[in-house]
């Protein structure tokens, strides 16, 4: 490959944030100096050894976003031809992610979350609060949900410099708390204290998926295994790879990211696979807007995920993994850093685990702001260092995933699962719950609730007990409406609150479980603003690859503006019939999830809530 | 004493050794719009379509290059299958039972349309307008279109957040039109991406990676490194991303200012086929004539050589034909 590059050199400094993630350059091919007497005329370091290191180029841009705060073009330069990737290519991987800057800015950003959890919390005041007053070397975004929903209004900090600082806060009461965070010198230590604050049940007895949190240190191995932990990894070795997928079909895990696609039969697939290797991945990109489960399982818990993903590899024969957590999750991905280093460090990760023969090891990847990157394949893309657009499927990752190999990949929840079903078996985990979904699952309680945050309850509870749970909605309001699953979920009546919250119920009454998200509106909340904001997060976030997607998104948020100004085109039936048009479109022919879900919320809001009333003749 | 033994060759073949036998390829069985058929199991639902004369209408697809289905337009019903399937990568697979024409699969190709109708302008690109009237699109539904923007605004739009819309336009891609060079013009705002100039400038064709796609969502547009000028950039200007353009997107510079003045008129076109005068490698050109006078350059998809591709020479360096200035001495 003949790559042309810029003239413009990176600095010492920008080389220096370059060099820190690949090592100094070994050759001339890598952006070194050209030394004719060790290298001679053959490159030693050229060609397909430096192509192969495309997959380090989000660590690397996020190395120098780090520390200028910015991607300057010098470095851009500089990356290309270290990874030998066309300049053309890095500025479309660079300009893919809303948390990377191809323009000069402040060193500290403050992203404020105006999603809808946050929304109803506050949101907009914080955002007109921080247009009047400055904060000397920061600067304000705002930032589709955060994942902070329990701590709503939430923010998340990012400070570059020579020690990059990134953390979440919330929830914020004024604007001067934020002012303070982002100048203090280190933040707010998070302990157990606060992961009991965003799981009520915390120290419960009875619990399953989240009984460590909040009980357990997250960041001690050692307290892990007093605690039982790494015990459903032995018994794994001896059950053999074929014995544990065995107990994972028994178990009727399906997937808890959204999809709920059969654990067993995926692992099953890999398995057999012919191609050689075969990598397993943690999706740890939770970006659905209300969700926030996967986080406080990596932050309060995050050796059992880990041990999950060991047993996932063991049983599909996989030697590498990968663990994307999304760019937002600071505190998660800091965890599952040090707890991956401290199982490596312990010989629970690495060759020969357990003294079986068995090797295995991960690499933490951290996102950089793309709720599309959580659609696996696009994953795949963001991991390989390409934009994070969705591939057609078929094929499907258990043939053709990442690096193009067999590929079992896995949300969060799914993975903390396992442990549990390898330590009790698979038969007795198919037994709690309901015949159509077994096991415990996780639910993200927020909005207008008493107590906002994770709860666990097995299958077949109803919407109603769940919300009582939570202490009901403050004040005594009625409630207005229920986001079921996220912004790609649908949005259910008061009168649907005996709907049992498993993935047949919910089908039953045309809504999803989605990714576990109850959030909850009483009767002061205007949907018609939730709904434009709805629309706003998937025009955000469409990859902008397929038209339907890309373009249908922008003419869905239109048609919310004329219908919510009165301004219509023809009829506001007329309208009605159109959005439900687009909607279908969108349904149909978009490449993946996202399109085909991004109308969901919307459709179902005017099917069931007349959200923006009309005029005689009503929605 | 016995005759010797003399060895004989066998005689000389009178034509060269035919090629040892290709194994047939497996057949499938599907249906398409009822008709059960035959086809080979490496053929995707657009090849089989068009064996039977089914047309199916695409605009991101050629056949010189990878199928990247992102245009959405020639998306068929699977019976079975909860969404509709691309025809131009999807694989047939035994069994399907394919529908081109329900009236699902109009309403995502209307909707399509619209969609690049009411955001693109589709001025220059006849074979979308013809697909507008087959399925009865009409862009002018979600309101009159967003003024251009200024140039250099888009290419500079970050992704993540944007201003809430009012609903009074629909927002389109319109800006001013890229003049940076003397041999071709890049009017984004007609530009649909379709990704073919990405893939012809890169691995499909040239290799020479000059472009790719930037920005995200409905910001997404094909860039430069940095948005840099084409002559600041990697490109070598062999305008093969132009010979892929379904839309005029990417341009000649002289098509452009001729259709600017007024004078750009198709049907006093003549077209004619012959060799590149440069090299050795027997490039078919296609000659667009004019007055005639060379307009255009293109090279026939289906010439063994080229495969529609050239190279700067073949493709800008005609002038040398009709220019008629005295030499200087």
């Amino acid at each position: 490959m003949d790559i042309r590059f810029h003239e413009l050199e990176a600095d010492a400094a920008e080389r220096d944030a370059v060099d820190s993630v690949l090592g100094p350059p070994v050759s001339a091919w890598a952006g070194g100096i050209r030394d004719i007497e060790t290298e001679g005329h053959s490159a030693t370091f050229g060609g397909h050894a430096a192509r192969s290191q495309r997959d380090l180029l989000l660590p690397v841009l996020h190395a120098v976003q780090g520390r200028f705060g910015w991607l300057p073009p010098g470095a851009l330069n500089y990356i290309s031809r270290r990874l030998t990737v066309p300049p053309a290519e890095v500025f479309g991987v660079a300009t893919f992610y809303h948390l990377f800057s191809l323009t000069p800015s402040p060193p500290g950003v403050i992203h404020v979350c105006d999603d809808i959890a946050c929304r109803i919390k506050g949101a907009e005041r914080l955002c007109s609060e921080l247009e009047g007053i400055s904060v000397p070397q920061f600067t304000w975004k705002r930032s589709p949900c955060l994942g902070l929903c329990e701590r709503a209004p939430a923010v998340m900090v990012s400070q570059a410099g020579e020690n990059p600082r990134l953390f979440s806060h919330g929830p914020v009461v004024a604007t001067s708390e934020i002012v303070a965070a982002a100048n203090s010198t280190n933040g707010k230590p998070e302990g157990l204290e606060s992961l009991r604050r965003s799981v009520p049940q915390a120290g419960q007895e009875g619990l399953r998926l989240i009984r460590r949190i909040g009980r357990v240190q997250p960041d001690n191995l050692n307290a892990y295994q007093a605690d039982g932990g790494y015990a459903a990894l032995k018994k794994a070795l001896e059950m053999g790879p074929e014995g544990v997928i065995r107990e994972v079909l028994a178990s009727n895990l399906v997937g808890r990211g959204g999809a709920a696609f059969p654990t067993g039969r995926k692992w099953e697939a890999v398995a057999k696979a012919a191609a050689r290797p075969h990598y397993v991945v943690c999706n740890a990109d939770e970006s659905e807007p209300g969700t926030f489960k996967d986080r406080l399982l990596m932050e309060g818990d995050p050796f059992g995920v880990i041990e999950g993903i060991t047993i996932a590899a063991y049983a599909t024969a996989s030697e590498r993994g990968y663990f994307y957590v999304r760019g937002e999750y600071p505190l998660a991905a800091q965890r599952i850093g040090a707890a991956i280093e401290e199982a490596r460090a312990a010989g629970l990760l690495g060759e020969n685990i357990f003294g079986s023969g068995f090797a295995f090891d991960i690499e933490l990847r951290r996102g950089a702001g793309a709720y599309i990157c959580g659609e696996e394949t696009a994953l795949f893309n963001s991991i390989e260092g390409k934009r994070g657009e969705p591939r057609n499927k078929p094929p499907f990752p258990v043939h053709v995933g990442l690096f193009g190999k067999p590929t079992v990949i896995n949300n969060v929840e799914t993975l903390a699962n396992i442990p549990l079903i390898i330590a009790e078996g698979g038969a007795a985990y198919a037994g709690v719950g309901t015949s159509g979904s077994s096991g415990p699952k996780l639910f993200c309680v927020s909005g207008h609730i008493v107590r906002p945050g994770l709860y666990e309850i097995p299958f077949g509870r109803t919407l109603r007990e769940l919300i009582d749970m939570a202490g009901g909605v403050p004040g005594g309001k009625g409630i207005r409406a229920i986001l079921l699953g996220g912004a790609a979920g649908m949005f259910i009546g008061p009168d649907k609150l005996d709907v049992p919250l498993t993935f047949e119920g919910t089908r039953a009454i045309g809504a999803t479980l989605g990714s576990g998200v109850v959030m909850i509106f009483d009767e002061t909340v205007d949907l018609a603003d939730i709904l434009t904001r709805v629309a706003a997060f998937f025009r955000d976030e469409s990859c902008g690859q397929c038209v339907p997607c890309r373009v249908g998104t922008v003419r869905q948020e239109e048609l919310l503006s004329r219908l919510r100004s009165g301004r219509t085109i023809g009829s506001r039936a007329d309208e009605l019939a159109l959005l439900k048009e687009i909607g279908q479109a969108m349904r149909d022919a978009s490449i993946c999830g996202l399109g085909q879900t991004a109308s969901n919320a919307i459709e179902s809001a005017f099917s069931n809530l007349n959200p923006i009333p009309g005029g005689k003749n009503g929605a | 004493m016995s005759d010797p033994i003399w060895f004989t060759p066998p005689p000389r073949p009178s034509r060269p050794p035919e090629a040892p036998k290709k194994a047939e390829p497996k057949q499938v069985d599907i249906i398409i719009d009822g008709r059960p058929m035959q086809v080979p199991e490496a053929w995707t639902i657009l090849e089989a379509c068009r064996s039977i004369g089914v047309d199916t209408p695409t605009l991101c697809y050629l056949e010189n290059l990878t199928p990247v289905n992102v245009c959405r337009i020639c998306v068929v019903e699977i019976k079975g299958a909860r969404t509709l399937a691309p025809a131009c990568s999807r694989k047939v697979e035994p069994g399907m039972d394919i529908r081109t024409d329900s009236e699902r699969v109009r309403l995502s190709r209307k909707m399509v349309l619209e969609f690049l109708g009411s955001s693109v302008d589709l001025s220059t690109a006849p074979q979308a307008q013809s697909y507008m009237n087959r399925y009865d699109a009409h862009p002018e539904r979600y309101g009159p279109p967003a003024a251009s923007t200024v140039a250099g605004e888009r290419d500079a739009r970050e992704p993540g957040h944007h201003h809430t819309p009012d609903g009074s336009h629909a927002a389109t891609v319109h800006q001013p039109v890229k003049v940076d060079n003397d041999l071709y013009v890049r009017d984004y705002a007609k530009c649909i991406l379709c990704y073919k100039c990405v893939e012809a400038c890169g691995s499909d064709a040239q290799n020479t990676f000059a472009i790719a796609v930037a920005g995200r969502g409905f910001d997404a547009r094909i860039s430069t490194e940095a948005n840099v000028p084409l002559p600041d950039s990697a490109c070598v200007y062999c305008g093969n991303c132009i010979g892929v353009c379904p839309t005029g997107a990417l341009m000649f510079k002289s098509e452009h200012e001729m259709r600017e003045a007024g004078t750009w008129d198709e049907s006093k076109q003549h077209k004619t086929d012959t060799i590149c005068p440069y090299c050795g490698v027997g490039c078919t050109l296609t000659l667009h004539t004019q007055d005639n006078r060379i307009v255009k350059v293109t090279s026939p998809m289906d010439a063994s050589v080229t495969h529609g591709h050239l190279c700067i020479k073949g493709r800008f360096g005609f002038e040398f034909a009709q220019n008629t200035a005295e030499p200087k001495d």
